[in-house]
């Protein structure tokens, strides 16, 4: 079989006494939506970090579509393909949505850095910036500035910065937070498509969005992966509705 | 009307302001004015290198006045030794004294830009307060190198008996000199104009705002800040040399963290990170430096004021008021 396109093996992170991730090896392949869940402080976000860069795991690894990418940093590591998406915005506030799609494209086309050619008068620049920025849906407000923009409208900006990114993997740290029913709907409808396009680790609480999108689900509790599955699976998993599901599911 | 054309008609009037009033003033027959204007487009060149470091970068650089120290002291030194027919050194290669300006401003955008390089590499490397810190004890350490640095003048300083030449130039008229510096103020001006709106430029205001989004995208915000404080080190460095030329002379004061402080004036005043804000700044000191400090010895503590009533009221310095964006950057 062929190398998943994103693969942890045993990833291990410790906080002190705390281990924040465990023994965590999830792999996400061609086509698919892999949903990671869990209660708060089960490490989800750790994990995210791990996986993008921004912090290293005391053992275990990072492989990009069979290659080990441990040692490399956030952005050595979205040169490779990663695609992410933040949970609280991080986006350049004082600058329009167009400038931050466009710092996408510039991201992607790294080496070409200039310092002379105009980036917003430069089609090649530009031309990306405005698809990725329409299939996110924000076409209407390329120039108003991010921090003019409500909260699900930054979610679909961060969504189209990483795609003007050309990722072979997206990671999505909770894209549907704070938005609206009609928000969720429009950014569920985005996402399943999007599978298509490359793959999606999707860390989500809309438990309805993350039911009617993934292809699999991983249950993180305590920093350990206790089961791994269909949807299906999931929701009839015993240990899974006792540690986190409760009765409600 | 536009905010942004609001500054633009600003600039316009700044840049034409600055270059009518030397015209009066050599039709009006009075040189000192002149001199004025040109300490003005002087210092607004250093700041204009400051503010592609702080501006577009956000970096609180404390030491530039090592950059405008490298520019003036290389000015000097190659002027002394032209003067003594003395050469800089024999061996491996023979290096001589020049009195050729646009020689001496290669060497002085040259040896500025190796020191910010080198500056930049080691104190780029922490942030917030420790930038400042940093950058504030490298600029010490070359003012406390030139003191003691006998070779030169060491404290004394190191004059320039004639002012260096241009060709098809008589740089002792007032009016031509200044004119030199107008055209050097305009073409860095320039250079900041287009860093602003090139790709660079982009990436690197969008790392001051969110370094996370930047590194995520896949781009090296170290290395964008680098070459930001390489350029901003090289532009002061061009403004010190030229400030060697208009005093004749060059001491270890250029290197002194005041120095620094009134460089970081001019930028804050005109208005952080606007195009001719270092420019609107450096006319705002010279002005309040010539009628203020004929009526006390003591007019700083009036630019202190005023530059506490720019800070607390006006974020975007006099041009952020002015234009109705108030601050470029929060």
């Amino acid at each position: 079989m062929a190398d998943p396109i994103l693969e942890t093996r045993k990833l291990t992170k410790r906080f002190g006494a705390l281990a924040a991730n465990e023994d965590v090896s999830i792999d996400l392949r061609s086509n698919e939506i892999h949903a990671i869940i869990g209660p708060n402080g089960a490490g989800k976000s750790t994990l995210i970090k791990q996986i993008c860069g921004g912090l290293k795991p005391d053992s275990g690894d990072v492989l990009i579509s069979g290659e080990t990418v441990t040692a490399h940093n956030t952005q050595q590591r979205s040169a490779r393909g990663l695609g992410r998406t933040f949970q609280i915005s991080a986006l350049a506030m004082q600058d329009s949505v167009l400038e931050n799609a466009v710092l996408g494209v510039i991201g992607r086309l790294g080496k070409r850095l200039s310092l002379f050619s105009n980036a917003l008068k430069n089609s090649e620049f530009v031309e990306p910036a405005l698809k990725a920025l329409e299939q996110a849906g924000l076409e209407k407000q390329l120039d108003y500035k991010a921090s003019e923009l409500s909260h699900g409208e930054r979610r679909q900006l961060e969504l189209a910065i990483a795609l003007t990114l050309s990722p072979k993997a997206f990671i999505m740290d909770e894209p549907m937070a704070g938005l609206g029913a009609g928000g969720t709907k429009q950014m569920t409808e985005v996402l399943s498509e999007l599978r298509f396009q490359a793959p999606i680790l999707l860390v989500e609480h809309d438990m309805d969005a993350v039911f009617a999108l993934a292809d699999r689900i991983s249950v993180l509790v305590y920093g350990r992966v206790i089961a791994c599955g269909t949807v299906d699976e999931i929701r009839n998993d015993p240990a899974v509705r006792e540690a986190y599901l409760g009765n409600a599911a | 009307m536009k905010k942004s054309t609001r500054e633009l008609i600003i600039n316009l009037i700044a840049l034409s302001g600055l270059l009518i009033v030397p015209l009066w003033a050599q039709v009006t027959d009075n040189p000192f004015t002149i001199t004025l204007a040109t300490k003005v487009a002087i210092f607004a060149l250093a700041g204009v290198g400051l503010n592609i470091a702080l501006g577009l970068g956000g970096l609180v650089s404390l030491g530039h006045a090592a950059f405008f120290g490298i520019g003036g002291y290389a000015v000097g030194i190659l002027a002394s030794h032209a003067q003594t027919y003395e050469p800089l050194m024999e061996w491996p290669f023979l290096i001589e004294g020049t009195k050729l300006m646009p020689i001496m401003w290669v060497v002085a955008l040259v040896t500025s830009a190796l020191a910010a390089l080198v500056i930049g590499a080691l104190s780029l490397r922490t942030s917030g307060i420790y930038f400042i810190m940093v950058t504030l004890a490298f600029g010490q350490m070359f003012y406390y190198f030139t003191i003691s640095w006998p070779a030169y003048g060491g404290e004394d300083g190191l004059s320039i008996y004639v002012r260096n030449s241009f060709p098809g130039l008589n740089t002792l008229v007032p009016l031509q000199f200044f004119g030199i510096c107008f055209v050097l103020l305009i073409i860095c001006l320039f250079i900041n104009w287009r860093i602003i709106h090139s790709t660079f430029g982009l990436a690197l205001n969008a790392a001051r705002q969110s370094q996370e989004r930047v590194e995520t995208v896949g781009l090296n915000p170290f290395r964008m800040r680098l070459i930001a404080f390489t350029i901003s080190g090289a532009i002061t460095g061009l403004a010190g040399a030229l400030f060697a030329d208009l005093n004749r002379f060059v001491s270890p004061a250029m290197f002194s963290w005041q120095t620094s402080g009134e460089i970081l004036v001019f930028v804050i005043l005109g208005g952080v990170s606007y195009l001719c804000g270092p420019l609107v700044g450096a006319a705002v000191f010279i002005l309040l430096e010539h009628y203020l400090g004929g009526l006390s010895e003591y007019w700083h503590i009036y630019l202190g004021a005023l530059l506490l009533v720019v800070v607390l009221f006006a974020k975007g310095g006099i041009i952020g008021a002015l234009s109705g964006k108030g601050a470029a950057h929060g």
